[in-house]
């Protein structure tokens, strides 16, 4: 496929899947009202990833097990949102404060302990780094095989019950009055996003991963104005990113595949911006016009 | 527990509702008579909203028990239509008329089947009963205010339900959006069915409801509208508010005499 090595396509496959399973995520966190969420989640992969090298070790593994890597990135992730529940109910701080608290602790612990298994004598943790940006042509086959299935799990079920998030989304209230049980539907939204944060760690980092949840739902929303079809043009969106940015990384050494997937995003969200039919730049200009 | 009436659409019974210590709702007794038009009339901050969302179960009760044909909401909820406050969601939200107004067929349909050819019918229905035919591809943040409040009350009535709680449908809407939600209370109450309506104006309250509940935390008085809205009634619901009340009360006076 275009003259490409094998490493290279196979990064490319999983890139796309991964960025399609994010821009459906990204649109529901996005209209769920909860954007952020995505961040605090990222950065809260990073002490789940750390003490599982960490086991894995202890345990005579190698510490770079995909699965065990993958594994600890969710609980941590979960732990994450975990906590965060927890502080909205004890103290009183408002959402976003909240998040700040859980993302900045649960990274500072997740550095410090980096650090201490770099500095330890068994350590050579080189490989755990990269997982912050992004470091797409150190991906193995395991790695983008575990990455696209996940990710088409979590299409399935969001594509199996996108009638009841669609009502959760927009009117919780009127949900649970039908007799829905909301706490579980946004379980499976939360679900999902961990899901797909722990899918785009080897491609796109746990920094970065909140932007290739939220950029293609924000592009998608510019272009269409139904909930589905919302979901499907950000699942294009993410994949198109996906894949422009795995190749372009590939196309000059050490540029970073995270950054370049992200770059794509953003640059598929400024051609919306500008051309989408309705609500972009130039229809808009033209409607203002006599 | 008291004895209520079984066949009543809605029983509520002893029901104490505090958000963080602060009494909202405050021993509350009723029991709604069937296939009547009800207003829920109280002073900002009475718990009128309230009430309704603890009927639902959507705000947790201190005490109290609420019960809906004489068993608990949950056993059945397709019974009750909820047309919350317009306010309440994102009229950007990315779905059209039509779409909003399926959601009131969901709750028969369960989480995994979707609506088919009978739930398409029932909506288009309603949307021509509220004369909203004309938008039902439109995406919904480019109605007006009455618009959208014809599509939540169209979504209650493709949910085909016996008891209806409204909360302020008739606030800042078009006169033609009012008479089209007139219209469909009638018509609901014509069918046997029954709406409580929860209602900020004095003035048309007396025109639009058969039967009132003033509130203000307690139930202050209950019962057909020409017995419950009197002056001492009113004074003893809106409290110190004299000037609201007093102004209120000669419109009403005006309207007896006329």
């Amino acid at each position: 496929m275009f003259g490409l090595d094998h490493n290279t396509q196979v990064v490319a496959a999983a890139a796309a899947m991964t960025g399609a399973a994010a821009g459906i995520a990204g649109s529901l966190l996005t209209l769920r009202k909860r954007a952020l969420l995505g961040d605090a989640l990222g950065h809260a992969t990073l002490p789940g990833i750390a003490l599982a090298y960490i086991a894995s070790v202890w345990l005579g593994g190698s510490g770079r097990e995909p699965v065990v890597l993958m594994l600890g990135a969710a609980l941590g992730g979960l732990a994450g949102l975990a906590s965060l529940a927890l502080i909205r109910r004890l103290a009183r701080v408002s959402d976003d404060a909240a998040m700040a608290i859980v993302l900045g602790s649960f990274f500072g612990l997740g550095t410090a302990l980096l650090t201490l298994i770099q500095s330890s004598p068994s350590g050579h943790a080189a490989g755990l780094a990269t997982l912050v940006t992004g470091h797409a042509a150190s991906m193995v086959t395991d790695d983008a095989v575990i990455a696209a299935g996940v990710a088409l799990v979590c299409m399935a079920v969001v594509g199996m019950l996108s009638k009841e998030l669609s009502l959760l989304c927009f009117d919780e209230g009127f949900a649970q009055t039908l007799g829905r049980r909301t706490k579980v539907l946004d379980a499976v939204v939360l679900l999902v996003a961990t899901c797909v944060v722990v899918a785009g760690l080897r491609s796109v980092g746990l920094v970065l991963i909140v932007a290739l949840l939220i950029i293609p739902a924000a592009a998608a929303r510019l272009v269409v104005d139904r909930f589905v079809p919302m979901l499907s043009v950000a699942a294009i969106v993410g994949a198109l990113s996906g894949v422009i940015g795995t190749l372009v990384s590939a196309s000059a050494p050490d540029l970073p595949a995270g950054a370049c997937i992200v770059l794509a995003a953003a640059a598929l969200f400024g051609i919306a911006a500008v051309c989408a039919p309705r609500n972009g730049v130039i229809a808009r200009v033209r409607g203002a016009m006599p | 527990m008291k004895g209520h009436s079984p066949t009543s659409p809605l029983s509520i019974h002893a029901l104490t509702v505090a958000y963080q210590r602060k009494r909202v709702l405050w021993d509350v007794d009723l029991d709604i008579p069937a296939g009547a038009i009800i207003g829920i009339i109280g002073p900002n901050g009475a718990g009128k909203s309230t009430l309704l969302k603890a009927c639902l179960g959507l705000v947790t009760a201190a005490s109290g028990q609420v019960s809906v044909f004489g068993k608990p909401l949950s056993d059945d909820p397709t019974r009750v239509g909820y047309v919350p406050q317009r306010e309440s969601v994102d009229w950007d939200f990315p779905v059209t008329v039509l779409d909003v107004v399926l959601m009131g067929t969901y709750g028969r349909l369960g989480w995994l089947r979707r609506p088919g050819r009978r739930e398409r019918d029932a909506a288009h229905a309603a949307l021509e009963t509220l004369g909203m035919s004309a938008f039902s591809h439109r995406q919904i943040g480019q109605l007006s205010g009455g618009q959208q409040q014809r599509v939540f009350l169209a979504r209650a009535l493709a949910q085909d339900a016996s008891l209806y709680l409204m909360d302020e449908p008739f606030a800042s809407v078009d006169a033609a959006t009012e008479q089209a939600i007139l219209t469909v209370l009638r018509r609901l109450r014509d069918e046997g069915r029954t709406a409580v309506v929860v209602h900020h104006d004095l003035e048309s309250a007396r025109e639009y409801f058969d039967w009132v509940v003033l509130l203000n935390t307690r139930v202050i008085a209950a019962g057909p509208a020409q017995e419950v809205l009197t002056h001492d009634r009113l004074r003893e619901t809106y409290g110190g508010r004299l000037a609201l009340l007093d102004e209120a009360a000669q419109r009403l006076q005006g309207a007896q005499g006329g």
